[in-house]
């Protein structure tokens, strides 16, 4: 699978995963929310996870299992976002996937 | 709660074997399999260590007959106390010991 | 019950898959809520050692994961003082991974623990399930 963003070709694998994480742009996550047989526009609240994601990836080199950024997410940003309910309203298809997937992470290792 | 060690690398090429010793409980028992079966030969520089593992230590070593009629050791040349086991032998200490600890 | 899981650490990291493949499935059997336990012996030792920098070898730096473990429930690695000793290396020459401890207020604590040899061969006894790598 590829996705096609201003012209340039980035190749995904058949879960949407990027395959080349440095392939990353904002733009990338913005056109793979559209690319969702419900199409998401994403808001100020899933970039807050999106970006939340992709520093954490960065210190710790993995995507979190979901019970990990669930209480991440609690530390950082509150109770009321450190829950399944928030995390589930946001990304429908699994924080773990679906937030890892816009954030150009690869699939959270473990998810199952 | 005695323990199985199996070797499988030469002690020649990989300290494997070595620490396995060195990590080995009185009552737990060391099999060598694979290219490990060269270290159970008499007259080695690992002799007088694996004599004093069975003696001193209570530890029991096991090596697997066909990896050692592979590599043309026979009986005779083997280290004294050294046991030689078949492959129903192999599945009979994974019964008779508890756990199995593998050294890569 | 819980049972006392063991991975037993014993290559250096980057020249062969073992230290991450350890890694790997150390992550996921943490969703299992068992007792975890990470040994670090002989070349192991090498697998949390300060500074690493694979950039190079075109590899990722898994080291940095160790320090997420904390948040997995994974708070106890025992390191080989003779291994380290052996190696030129001392407990300053390993990355000083922490977790929090949820009991105490979230107060960080030190996951990694020095023990002598006898009392790693101790530790290895004393495990249900043990995962050599």
């Amino acid at each position: 699978m590829a996705l096609d963003i201003g012209g340039k070709t980035i190749a995904t694998d058949e879960e949407g995963y990027l395959e080349n994480l440095n392939d990353w742009t904002p733009e990338v996550a913005t056109a793979m929310a559209l690319a969702e047989e419900t199409p998401v526009a994403l808001n100020d609240e899933h970039w807050e996870i999106i970006n939340f994601l992709r520093e954490y990836y960065e210190e710790y080199q993995i995507a979190p299992a979901v019970r990990v950024l669930t209480k991440a997410v609690g530390k950082r940003l509150g109770a009321d976002k450190g829950n399944s309910k928030y995390l589930y309203s946001l990304f429908p298809y699994g924080p773990g996937k679906q937030a890892c997937k816009y954030a150009g992470l690869p699939k959270p290792t473990g998810c199952v | 709660m005695a323990m199985l060690h199996i070797v499988n690398k030469s002690p020649f090429e990989r300290n494997a074997l070595k620490s396995c010793l060195a990590h080995a409980l009185a009552g737990d028992a060391v099999l060598l399999i694979e290219d490990a079966v060269i270290g159970a030969v008499s007259g080695t520089s690992l002799a007088s260590e694996l004599q004093a593992a069975m003696s001193e230590q209570a530890v029991s070593i096991y090596a697997l007959g066909p990896d050692l009629s592979a590599r043309g050791v026979s009986e005779q040349r083997m280290l004294d106390g050294i046991q030689v086991v078949d492959y129903a032998g192999f599945v009979d200490l994974t019964v008779a010991n508890e756990k199995t600890q593998s050294w890569l | 019950m819980a049972k006392k899981f063991i991975y037993l650490n014993r290559k250096a990291p980057y020249g062969t898959v073992y230290a991450l493949e350890s890694l790997e499935v150390v992550l996921i059997a943490a969703a299992f809520e068992q007792e975890v336990t990470l040994a670090f012996l002989d070349d192991g030792v090498y697998q949390i050692a300060k500074g690493q920098n694979p950039k190079a070898l075109g590899m990722k730096n898994f080291s940095a994961t160790y320090n997420a473990l904390g948040d997995y429930g994974i708070t106890q690695f025992y390191v080989e003082r003779e291994s380290l000793a052996e190696r030129g290396l001392s407990e300053d020459d390993l990355m000083p991974i922490v977790y929090e401890d949820e009991d105490d207020d979230y107060a960080e604590k030190p996951s990694v623990r020095v023990v002598s040899r006898a009392e790693m061969a101790q530790i290895m006894a004393d495990q249900d399930v043990t995962f050599s790598f």
